[in-house]
C-alpha cells in the first residue's frame, strides 16, 4: 500500500517540491524515515507516531517505510511531520489518497498531535502554488502567512481535523484576513533636538538611497538619529514586500498574527554579531541580518566594534544587493538591498570631537581604531556627517520637524529621481573639478559627490544639479582623518 | 671625498660619526673604500652628496657644533636651497587641530613669502608645515633621520614624494639605514642648524622639538614658539619655552620681520553676504555645523553650500566637524 503527499524543502529561499512517499507491507513491525534527514527530521517519527495514536486513530502494526524524495536534497526541521503523518495515514487508507494529493502540508506535530507552526510557511506555500496546488494544510498560526504565499489556508489544529477535513467531515473556518496593520509608532523625527546638519544628511540619505555614517563623541545622538531613518523612508511596494515576508518567513521572525509588512525593515545587530549572523550562513544557509533589512535600514551602531570580517562580509551585498552563501551542496542567493547606517566615535577613548574632554589616545591605538575600517568600506558610504558635541543651549532648542513632512519631501525627491535624469551644469562640473584639485577628494569620492548632489537636486525640485548642488554635497564628504 | 667614506662607513658600522675615528677599522675601510663607485651607486639611486667642504654646503649648517660629513640630497632643487633664508617648523607628532591648523597656515604664509620651511616629516606638525609650504607653492625641505632612500613614516611616502618634487628631502644617513630613536635627536640639529629661526608650534613637556629648539638656542639662533592653551597638555613644551623667553609668535609677519621679508598679502575673495556673516563667526571661535546653523539662520543644505564655498577658498578648514578660521 503506497501513498504520496507534497510539502517543500527550503534551499535558502527556494522552495523544493519534496514528495513524502509511505509504505506499508507485512513484516516485522517497524518505522523507517528515509531521504536525507537531519536530525530534527528524523525524529519526526516519534512525533508522528504519537500524534496518531493521540488523535484516536490506528497506528498500522505492520513495516512503515516512508521515503522523502528527491533522496539527494536534504531535509532539515519539523515541518515535514504533518505531511509525514498524512502520508501514513493515507498508505493505511485511514484517508483518502487522491484528496490528499491534491493538497500541500506543512506543520510540526506535537506528541498530543496538535499542528505547531514553522518558519518559512510563506515560501512552502509559493512553492505550492507554483506546483499547481491550490490548498495547504498548516498551522492556523501560519495561515495568514500561507495565504499571502497564494494559495488557500486550511487551518488545523489538530491531526484529528486535518483527517476530519480530508474525510470531507469538517470543513474548518477559512483562514482569517490578515488583520489591517496595527503597527506601533515608528519613533519620530521630532525627538531630535538641533542636529540640523545631521538631518538634512538623514534626508537626502533617504530621498537618494545613500548609506550614512555618522560619527561624533557620545552622547551626540546619533543613534537616535539613525533610528529615525525608517521613519522618513516611503513604504513598501507590494512586490518589495513580498520580497521582504519571503525572508522574514523563512527566518522564522514574521509576526504570525500580522504577517503582511508594509513598513521597511529595520535591523540593528549588536557590535559582537558573527559574520554568519551579519550576512547569513550555517549548514542550511539561513538569512542574516543584512537580508532581513533587505529594501530597509541596516544601523550598525558603533561600526569600529564590529569584527572586521563582519564588516568585509558587507561589502559583497553593498555593492551587489544580493549575498551569495556558498555550501559543498550548492549555493544560497539571499538578496539584502539595504541602506546602511553607521555611526562611530572619532576615537577609542571618545574625548575627540568633545570640547569638554581631552583625547588621551596614543598615534598607535588612533591608527589601530582607524585600521578596523578599511577604504573600501568606507567608500560605500555617501554621506559622512562629523557630529561634534552640541552646547548646551542647543539641547534646549525648540522641538524640531517631525518626520512626516520629511517624509513627503522624500517621497517627492525620490520621484524626481525616478522622473528625470538630473544632468550637472557646466558650471557645477567646474566646481567638482576646482574640489577635486583643492581638497583631499579621491576618483570615487568624487563620483560619490555627483550622486549626493545629483539627490540634492531632486530635493530641491531643480531641472537639473547646479553648483550649490555639487557645494552641500561636498559638506557631507569623507574627511581625511576618518582614514588611517 | 673623504666625508663620503665618513658617512659610508657609519652607515656601514651603524655609528652616528661627526668626525674621523682613529681606530683601525675605519683605515681598513678607508683602504677598501672606492668613492667613484660609490658616487655612482647613489647616481643609480638619483641620489646626490653635498660633502661638508663642498662651497656650496650651506654655511650655517656648516657652524654649529658638530656639522655631519655631508648631507645626502633626493629631490629636483639644487644644492642651493639649503643657503636660502630657511625657518623651521617643527612640532609634537600627537597634536591638536589647532596646532595643525596653525602649522599648516605658517608653511603656506612663510613659504608664500619666500623662505624655505624646513622640517622633519613627522607626523603631526612637521607633515602640516610641509603641506602648506606645498600649497603656497614654495619651497620645502624634509630632513630625515634615516637613510636617505627611506620614506619614514610609510604613511608619508606621497608626501616626500611631493616635497621632492619641488624641494629636497636630506639626511645625514646614507642608503639603508634604518630609523632608530637615537637618530631623530641627531636629525633636530640639522633641522635647527639649517635655519637662522626655529618655530614651535605645539608641543608637550618632554617632545622632540624641544630638542630641536634647545639646539638652536645653544647655536643662537632665533626660537619662537606659538602660544597655546595654558590648561592643554599639548602645549605645555611650548608654554614653558615662552616663559624661559622664547619669542610668542602670533602671527607669520613676527618671522618674516626678523629676516627682513614682507608678507605676501592675500587679498581676500569676493564673499557673499550669507559666507561673510558665517565667516565671521567662525572667526570668534572654532565652531560646528549645527551651532553655524543656529547662528546664521540658514537651513542646513544652504549652509553646507556657504561653509564648502568658504573651505575652498582656503578661510576656513574642518577637522572632526569643527570648523576653523585659517589664521
Amino acid at each position: 500500500m503506497l501513498a504520496r503527499s507534497v510539502t517543500h524543502a527550503l534551499v535558502g529561499l527556494e522552495p523544493r517540491r519534496v514528495e513524502v512517499e509511505a509504505h506499508i507491507e507485512g513484516g516485522v513491525p517497524g518505522f523507517a524515515i528515509v531521504g536525507l534527514a537531519d536530525r530534527a527530521c528524523a525524529e519526526a517519527k516519534h512525533r508522528v507516531r504519537s500524534g496518531i495514536g493521540s488523535a484516536q486513530l490506528e497506528w498500522p502494526l505492520k513495516r512503515i517505510t516512508v521515503n522523502l524524495a528527491p533522496a539527494g536534497l536534504r531535509k532539515e526541521g519539523s515541518g515535514f511531520d504533518l505531511s509525514i503523518a498524512l502520508a501514513v495515514l493515507a498508505a493505511s487508507r485511514q484517508i483518502p489518497a487522491d484528496r490528499l494529493a491534491e493538497h500541500a502540508a506543512v506543520g510540526e506535530l506535537a506528541l498530543d498531535g496538535r499542528v505547531r507552526p514553522v518558519r518559512g510557511a510563506f515560501a512552502v506555500a509559493e512553492g505550492a502554488r507554483r506546483a499547481g496546488l491550490a490548498r495547504i494544510l498548516c498551522a492556523p498560526e501560519s495561515a495568514c502567512e500561507a495565504e499571502l504565499g497564494g494559495v488557500e489556508a486550511i487551518p488545523v489544529r489538530h491531526l484529528a481535523e486535518a483527517v476530519a477535513y480530508l474525510r470531507g467531515e469538517l470543513r474548518p473556518p477559512p483562514a482569517e484576513p490578515p488583520a489591517e496593520a496595527v503597527e506601533p509608532d515608528l519613533p519620530d523625527l521630532a525627538d531630535v533636538r538641533g542636529q540640523e546638519r545631521a538631518r538634512r544628511a538623514l534626508e537626502l540619505a533617504a530621498a537618494g538611497g545613500h548609506n550614512l555614517l555618522l560619527a561624533g563623541p557620545p552622547g551626540t545622538g546619533k543613534t537616535m538619529l539613525g533610528r529615525r531613518l525608517v521613519s522618513i523612508l516611503p513604504p513598501l511596494e507590494p512586490r518589495e514586500a513580498l520580497e521582504v515576508m519571503r525572508i522574514h518567513s523563512v527566518a522564522g521572525v514574521l509576526p504570525s498574527e500580522r504577517p503582511l509588512i508594509t513598513r521597511r525593515p529595520f535591523r540593528a545587530p549588536h557590535h559582537s554579531a558573527s559574520t554568519a549572523a551579519i550576512v547569513g550562513g550555517g549548514a542550511g544557509p539561513r538569512p542574516g541580518e543584512a537580508s532581513l533589512a533587505h529594501r530597509g535600514v541596516l544601523l550598525l551602531d558603533e561600526l569600529p566594534e564590529f569584527q572586521r570580517p563582519a564588516l568585509e562580509a558587507l561589502r559583497q551585498p553593498l555593492e551587489d544587493g544580493v549575498v551569495s552563501v556558498a555550501r559543498v551542496q550548492g549555493q544560497a542567493l539571499f538578496p539584502a538591498r539595504f541602506q546602511l547606517i553607521a555611526t562611530m566615535n572619532l576615537c577609542p577613548c571618545a574625548g575627540r570631537g568633545d570640547p569638554a574632554a581631552e583625547c588621551s589616545c596614543s598615534t598607535q591605538r588612533l591608527a589601530a581604531f582607524r585600521d578596523k575600517l578599511s577604504r573600501a568600506l568606507l567608500d560605500r558610504f555617501d554621506l559622512v556627517v562629523t557630529v561634534p558635541r552640541p552646547r548646551a543651549e542647543e539641547l534646549a532648542a525648540e522641538p524640531s520637524e517631525s518626520s512626516a513632512p520629511v517624509r513627503d519631501r522624500v517621497a517627492a525627491g525620490r520621484a524626481q529621481l525616478e522622473a528625470t535624469r538630473l544632468r550637472r551644469t557646466a558650471e557645477a562640473d567646474e566646481l567638482l573639478n576646482r574640489a577635486v584639485e583643492r581638497l583631499p577628494l579621491s576618483g570615487r569620492g568624487r563620483s560619490r559627490v555627483a550622486r549626493v548632489a545629483r539627490t540634492a537636486a531632486a530635493l530641491a525640485g531643480a531641472d537639473g544639479v547646479l553648483p550649490e548642488h555639487v557645494a552641500e554635497a561636498l559638506a557631507y564628504r569623507s574627511p581625511k582623518e576618518l582614514a588611517a | 671625498m673623504n666625508e663620503l667614506t665618513l658617512a659610508s662607513f657609519a652607515a656601514a658600522a651603524d655609528l652616528h660619526l661627526v668626525g674621523e675615528p682613529r681606530g683601525s677599522r675605519f683605515a681598513a675601510f678607508k683602504a677598501r673604500f672606492d668613492p667613484r663607485a660609490e658616487l655612482a651607486r647613489l647616481a643609480a639611486l638619483d641620489i646626490r652628496f653635498l660633502a661638508r667642504s663642498d662651497p656650496s654646503f650651506p654655511e650655517l649648517l656648516r657652524a654649529i657644533h658638530d656639522p655631519p660629513p655631508g648631507l645626502f640630497l633626493r629631490g629636483d632643487a639644487d644644492a642651493e636651497l639649503l643657503a636660502r633664508p630657511a625657518v623651521a617648523v617643527v612640532g609634537a607628532r600627537a597634536c591638536s587641530a589647532y596646532g595643525r591648523q596653525i602649522a599648516r597656515s605658517l608653511g603656506r604664509d612663510l613659504a608664500g613669502a619666500g623662505l624655505v620651511v624646513v622640517s622633519g616629516l613627522a607626523r603631526g606638525i612637521d607633515a602640516e608645515s610641509h603641506r602648506g609650504a606645498l600649497e603656497a607653492a614654495g619651497s620645502t625641505v624634509a630632513v630625515l633621520g634615516c637613510g636617505i632612500d627611506r620614506d619614514y613614516p610609510a604613511a608619508h611616502r606621497e608626501l616626500a614624494r611631493q616635497v621632492a618634487a619641488t624641494g629636497l628631502v636630506v639626511s645625514e644617513y646614507a642608503p639603508g639605514v634604518e630609523p632608530a630613536p637615537w637618530r631623530f635627536p641627531a636629525r633636530n640639529r640639522i633641522v635647527a642648524g639649517l635655519c637662522a629661526a626655529t618655530v614651535v608650534v605645539e608641543a608637550r613637556e618632554r617632545s622632540g622639538a624641544l630638542i630641536t629648539a634647545d639646539f638652536a638656542l645653544e647655536e643662537g639662533r632665533e626660537v619662537l614658539a606659538v602660544p597655546g592653551e595654558i590648561t592643554s597638555a599639548l602645549s605645555a613644551g611650548s608654554n614653558a619655552l615662552l616663559r624661559l623667553g622664547a619669542t610668542p609668535l602670533t602671527c607669520a609677519q613676527d618671522v618674516l620681520e626678523s629676516y627682513g621679508f614682507a608678507a605676501v598679502a592675500i587679498t581676500p575673495a569676493e564673499l557673499g553676504e550669507p559666507a561673510a556673516a558665517v565667516l565671521e563667526r567662525i572667526r570668534a571661535g572654532p565652531a560646528g555645523a549645527d551651532e553655524l546653523c543656529r547662528a546664521s539662520g540658514l537651513a542646513a543644505g544652504a549652509l553646507a553650500v556657504v561653509l564648502t564655498e568658504l573651505e575652498l577658498a582656503g578661510t576656513v578648514s574642518v577637522e572632526d566637524g569643527v570648523y576653523r578660521a585659517a589664521s
